[in-house]
């Protein structure tokens, strides 16, 4: 397996990383929901986002990629993938929340330079409902909230180490 | 020939028919989309049906791509059967690792219908 050089290391740039995100996840919105993401001058309120997903990632970037969304978002994601309204969602909803995370994850690390090969992710996990606590080793946090149709979504790429 | 026989591969259902949309929107004459969760199913699929292309994740459950690439290879019946790898993994280094196991095409998600137009045509040669 190689190793990227130190001047490729992904802890170097970090200040770079939320920018890096928002531009990951609008990329992925843009071309597979065709529906631009705001980034709202007033933090909104973030109540009622009973859909979570995660990707973990592992290697020279060890931590893990929340995306945290209401359920009407979830089915307007799904509806926007499938083509159908949102109310067929159903089920569908979660996949295509967990799969979004995942391109986002996917696109984000592509974009940092050196990690691509040295960092893996893990299939998507999605959580529904809001009364939990996730308790990880965070040494660092990068959150961004988002609005898709008018309704925030959450952001966050949780680093270990 | 343009009566396609398709094989999808991705742990997503909502992937995969994102993935049959962007083919049908490139122009593609199918006839049959087979679709697959992992590389496991996805060869039992091959030996099920006549396949003209497979559109292909990397990471799943059970059976990842590139190891159902390798596999692939030996299927008597897949012989000469591109296979175009559609995925979050977009470094070099899985690209030359998917490009080596006997893929024909890599295509990074998030992804347009125009690239896999690009992508998927070549491949199909004189099929389509």
């Amino acid at each position: 397996m190689t190793t990227a050089n130190s001047s490729m290391h992904p802890a170097l740039g970090r200040e770079c990383w939320l920018p890096t995100l928002q531009l990951a996840i609008q990329e992925v919105f843009d071309l597979m929901l065709a529906s631009p993401l705001e980034i709202p001058s007033v933090p909104p309120a973030v109540e009622g986002l009973d859909i979570t997903s995660m990707v973990g990632l592992a290697g020279q970037l060890c931590g893990v990629l929340t995306l945290r969304c209401s359920a009407t978002s979830a089915a307007r994601m799904a509806s926007r993938m499938l083509g159908t309204p949102p109310e067929k969602a159903g089920t569908h909803m979660w996949d295509a929340v967990g799969e979004i995370c995942n391109m986002v994850a996917g696109n984000f690390k592509n974009k940092i330079a050196g990690l691509g090969d040295g960092c893996m992710l893990s299939v998507p996990t999605v959580i529904t409902g809001a009364d939990y606590n996730l308790h990880s080793m965070v040494d660092l946090e990068i959150q961004t909230v988002l609005l898709f149709e008018g309704e925030p979504i959450v952001l966050s790429l949780e680093v270990h180490g | 020939m343009d009566n396609l026989c398709i094989l999808i591969v991705d742990d997503s259902s909502v992937m995969r028919k994102i993935v049959e949309r962007s083919l049908r929107q490139a122009g593609l004459g199918i006839s049959q989309v087979v679709e697959a969760g992992n590389g496991a199913e996805a060869l039992t699929a091959v030996e099920q049906n006549k396949i003209d292309l497979v559109l292909c994740d990397i990471n799943m459950p059970v059976m990842d791509g590139l190891e159902f690439v390798k596999q692939l290879s030996t299927v008597e019946k897949a012989k000469g059967v591109p296979v175009v790898m559609i995925t979050t993994e977009g470094s070099e280094g899985h690209v030359v690792q998917a490009l080596s196991a006997g893929a024909r095409g890599y295509i990074r998600k998030p992804f347009t219908a125009d690239q896999v137009k690009e992508h998927v045509l070549p491949v199909l040669g004189g099929k389509q």
